[in-house]
């Protein structure tokens, strides 16, 4: 236990400060799918979203490999943030909402009838955009709020609790403070522990839609170094408009785009590719900052 | 491209199967919300039900006459009664009215005060001053009327009659001052200036920032800008605050009570000291009535009911939909 | 060397030494009219005072700043005492209240009055004799039973309209708030229609709380759908999306988030029924001796003790009336206070 924990915390003392991007793009391995059997295999299938009578999202087919992280990148209103809600089934709390096509977690569709939602809430994460520690819990209480919201029994609290945040990366800060309140960290330090109070119940995917878009360049920064330690044990989705973020921590990604219609997946490849080598002109123009 | 829309499939049927604690949850939040929608109905339901008897019985006249009188036999048997609530309702209009048309102006003032004027101090203190006032129960107002503002406002009535008296509203036969629908209005001002003036600071402080600026900037004085940005911004939404004052008024009880001299008699002068007011109609005969009567009283207060929710009604939709618009 | 200037911070918006020394002569001057015209004239009293210092005050800003920048200043000018003017009546008779209550009450507040009950006493008698406890462990049982009935419907009502937004929001807001202007002797004779003459035939403190539930039950429920409104619905997406329920969401994120807002609103909804009066004189019965029985008897309650003392009109009678008025309003006070601190400490978070 010891000897684990002080060789994951060097690891974390290395990467905590880093000096420059660089460096979070030097730590990312290259990782192909299939390669490692971590996590679990997420894909989704003919994916459409409505609201209403407005057709938000068309057609959308993507296989996560498990064990990876993937940037859904492109402008705003192409329905990124709708596509990774109808993953995790938030898509149907808008009264309007309608999707169609399939969620297959484990080979398994989520939108199958009789189908437990907050089972598959627990299984696939998520970390919103805005830092949204719970205001009446402290640090301790929101890590761990997750399994009282779930009515989960665990041995070891404090063991899991330490856990959570020693993988968020936050740990080192607010152990000798977990009974204070959430709102008294910084915005960065709140995301992290956002980030914390996800991974308590052990999901096997985790949904972030623009996780750094309220934050400053540090805290950035020392999420992304997160997010790639993370992707050794799960399977990652990033929204996010900062195309140099996707660049840095992502194995995959994904350019969407909606051309007045509904959003469309325009392409997916290996990151390094889709910089570097797009197939379509559009993704190029956008990946090269001519629009968008 | 046409080909992909043809290929866009019907919309999914999501089926949640809420858990059996949500469902609970959802029963037991719903019932209670429809307990509240329940309880208005139960009231007017049983209210009507109660004074139907009487209601029937006097038609029409149950508000168009005035008197108000019933005669039993020994053994309690009714011979002859007379349920007439027209003076009543007069009264309440009346003293509404009155209390009203002092209170809205000087509400309109103090939010103005409270708004564009006050330094921050002064504004909190104030603003906590009416909020407590708001709260303060109506039997003090009551009895503080009675015996420490009513021996003034009497003597302003004989200053407003002998300056006045030309005009048609503050003429009157004979110089009878005591306890009159004008006393118990300027009460009733009293006890509603706080909802009015709450309201109108509230819309007032929705009149957008852009425009008031715009309109210091064209050279206006802080008067011209009020004119030209908050009043036509808040106008309606002060009407609203009026009504809401204007129903609490009409349904006050004690407070006019112990000012107000009730008589069975339609008095639309206002100065002299006979009026009429339903709800202290009900305290005034529930004492000594007899189960015919007390039908009778059911009636009445089905009818202030009435009045009362169809001015809140109306009030509560006229400030809703400028606090909307307003936006 | 060139000499170093010091900035020094001024501000040159403010009212110089001239103009405030000007503003106070046009202050004097009022007061001055004010004086003469009296002293002149058949008019007398606070009234005549006042009155004619408004007046002169505006006329004689109005006519300065007419002569100095114009009609436009001249207006404003007028206005600015008109808005002083609102303000100043607005604040009066809350003085006059608390001056009021508090000078001819405190002759009546005694140690007995804590003690003793009206039961071996009338209200015509010495100070001396009896005291107001059942009336105030009157008012605190109905009060009690009030809220044990109103605060689970006024939220859940707040609960259905913020987080089920059923098909009933529409009509149920609605009538909420067209329920908080049901006059509270319609309430009292509700209750007197439904309950107290086909059910019980008898006066009780339950019949009381009854009616003061329903004055309650808007209050609470109006206020507590605003305190949940300002909770940001991500914490309710955040609690779903850990995989909680909606019933564990809101049990465990939502009302601990808005707990001191919910507290305000129902202290808002205790200060706005202790006192009152109408429906208890209908349905209570008004005992004068200590019942710690809501279920049966009649019950004291401060609202009947003093309009009881009221009626009876004797000199001690009235200061016992003040005397339980100054108790109440006390009791109002101390409740309202709370609810302000609670209510700004929501805010301070």
């Amino acid at each position: 236990m010891t000897t684990s924990h002080e060789s994951e915390k060097e690891t974390m003392d290395t990467s905590v400060k880093p000096s420059s991007l660089a460096d979070v793009a030097q730590a990312k391995p290259t990782k192909v799918p299939g390669t490692r059997a971590l996590g679990t295999g997420l894909e989704t299938r003919g994916v459409h979203a409505w609201f209403g009578k407005h057709h938000a999202l068309s057609n959308i087919s993507l296989d996560f490999a498990a064990g990876t992280v993937t940037a859904l990148i492109g402008p705003s209103g192409c329905g990124k943030s709708t596509f990774i809600r109808t993953i995790n089934r938030m898509h149907e709390f808008i009264p309007t909402a309608a999707m169609a096509g399939e969620v297959l977690l484990d080979g398994k569709d989520v939108y199958a009838p009789g189908t437990d939602v907050t089972k598959i809430r627990l299984q696939i994460g998520m970390v919103f955009q805005k830092p949204n520690p719970f205001p009446s819990m402290t640090i301790g209480e929101n890590v761990l709020s997750g399994l009282k919201l779930a009515q989960i029994k665990v041995d070891n609290k404090d063991d899991l609790l330490e856990e959570s945040l020693e993988r968020a990366g936050l740990w080192s800060e607010v152990k000798d403070r977990l009974g204070a309140h959430g709102g008294s960290l910084s915005g960065g330090q709140q995301q992290r522990l956002c980030i914390a109070r996800a991974l308590a119940v052990r999901p096997q995917v985790l949904l972030m839609d623009e996780p750094c878009s309220a934050l400053d360049p540090g805290s950035t920064l020392r999420i992304e170094v997160t997010i790639r330690h993370l992707s050794d044990t799960m399977t990652i989705i990033i929204v996010t408009h900062n195309m140099q973020q996707a660049a840095r921590v992502s194995d995959y990604t994904a350019f969407f785009l909606s051309d007045g219609g509904p959003g469309q997946m325009i392409e997916v490849a290996p990151t390094s590719e889709i910089f570097s080598r797009p197939q379509d002109q559009r993704t190029e123009n956008y990946v090269t900052g001519r629009f968008g | 491209m046409s080909v992909q829309e043809l290929l866009i499939p019907k919309p999914r049927e999501i089926t949640t199967e809420p858990r059996f604690s949500d469902k609970v949850f959802r029963g037991v939040v719903t019932t209670g919300g429809l307990s509240s929608l329940l309880l208005l109905g139960l009231i007017a339901l049983f209210l009507g039900y109660r004074g139907f008897e009487v209601l029937r019985q006097e038609g029409i006249g149950f508000i168009t006459h005035a008197d108000w009188s019933i005669s039993t036999d020994d053994a309690g048997n009714v011979l002859e009664s007379h349920f007439g609530l027209a003076a009543m309702l007069v009264g309440t209009i009346l003293c509404s009215l009155i209390a009203v048309a002092i209170a809205l102006p000087i509400s309109v003032f103090c939010a103005l005060f409270l708004n564009f004027y006050a330094p921050g101090w002064l504004k909190k203190i104030m603003v906590t001053i009416i909020d407590m006032m708001a709260a303060f129960p109506s039997i003090l107002f009551g009895i503080w009327g009675f015996l420490v503002l009513m021996p003034s406002v009497e003597y302003w009535a004989k200053l407003l009659h002998k300056y006045l008296g030309f005009m048609p509203f503050f003429k009157m036969q004979v110089p009878f001052y005591t306890r009159s629908p004008f006393v118990a209005g300027v009460v009733l001002a009293i006890m509603i200036i706080p909802i009015i003036t709450s309201v109108s600071r509230e819309i007032f402080s929705q009149a957008p920032l852009d425009r008031i600026q715009a309109a210091y900037a064209l050279g206006a004085t802080r008067w011209a800008m009020i004119k030209a940005v908050v009043i036509p911004h808040g106008r309606s939404g002060v009407i609203g605050g009026a009504m809401l004052g204007l129903g609490r008024a009409m349904g006050e009880t004690v407070a006019v009570f112990t000012v107000l001299n009730i008589v069975f008699q339609i008095n639309w002068q206002m100065l002299l000291g006979a009026g009429g007011n339903v709800a202290s109609l009900i305290i005034l005969k529930f004492g000594d009535a007899s189960p015919y009567e007390i039908k009778a009283l059911m009636a009445a207060g089905l009818v202030l009911f009435a009045m009362t929710l169809i001015v809140n009604a109306l009030a509560n939709l006229i400030v809703r939909t400028t606090g909307k618009s307003g936006r | 060397m060139s000499t170093t200037i010091t900035a020094v911070p001024t501000k040159p918006w403010q009212a110089s030494k001239r103009e405030r020394a000007l503003d106070t002569g046009i202050f004097l001057a009022a007061i001055t009219t004010s004086f003469l015209v009296v002293a002149l004239t058949s008019m007398k009293g606070k009234l005549a005072y006042f009155t004619i210092f408004f007046i002169a005050y505006a006329l004689l800003t109005s006519v300065f700043k007419a002569t100095q920048r114009g009609s436009a200043a001249a207006k404003d000018a007028f206005v600015n005492s008109l808005v002083a003017i609102g303000a100043i009546v607005t604040v009066i008779p809350v003085a006059s209240i608390l001056d009021t209550v508090l000078r001819k009450g405190l002759p009546g507040i005694s140690f007995n009055l804590f003690t003793h009950d009206m039961a071996l006493a009338t209200p015509t008698d010495p100070l001396n004799n009896g005291g107001l406890l059942h009336a105030i462990t009157g008012t605190l049982t109905m009060v009690a039973i009030a809220l044990f009935l109103s605060v689970p419907i006024g939220i859940l009502t707040a609960l259905y309209l913020t987080e089920i937004k059923g098909r009933f929001t529409g009509p149920i807001r609605f009538l909420v708030q067209a329920m908080s202007g049901v006059p509270s002797i319609v309430a009292g004779l509700f209750i007197l229609s439904a309950i107290l003459y086909p059910i019980t035939k008898a006066y009780s403190g339950l019949m009381g709380s009854l009616s003061l539930t329903i004055l309650m039950i808007p209050t609470i429920a109006r206020t507590s759908e605003e305190v949940l409104n300002l909770i940001p619905n991500e914490l309710r997406e955040a609690g779903t999306a850990l995989g909680g329920t909606q019933w564990r969401t809101v049990a465990m994120i939502v009302l601990p988030a808005a707990r001191s807002g919910l507290v305000t609103a129902i202290i808002l909804g205790v200060a706005r029924i202790a006192g009152e009066t109408a429906p208890i004189l209908l349905l209570t019965g008004g005992g004068d001796k200590v019942n710690p029985n809501a279920f049966s008897g009649p019950m004291g309650s401060l609202p009947y003790y003093i309009w009881k003392s009221f009626n009876a009109g004797s000199p001690e009678a009235i200061t016992r009336a003040w005397a339980g008025l100054l108790v109440l309003v006390g009791l109002v006070l101390i409740l309202f206070t709370s609810a302000r601190y609670l209510g700004s400490r929501k805010v301070a978070k």
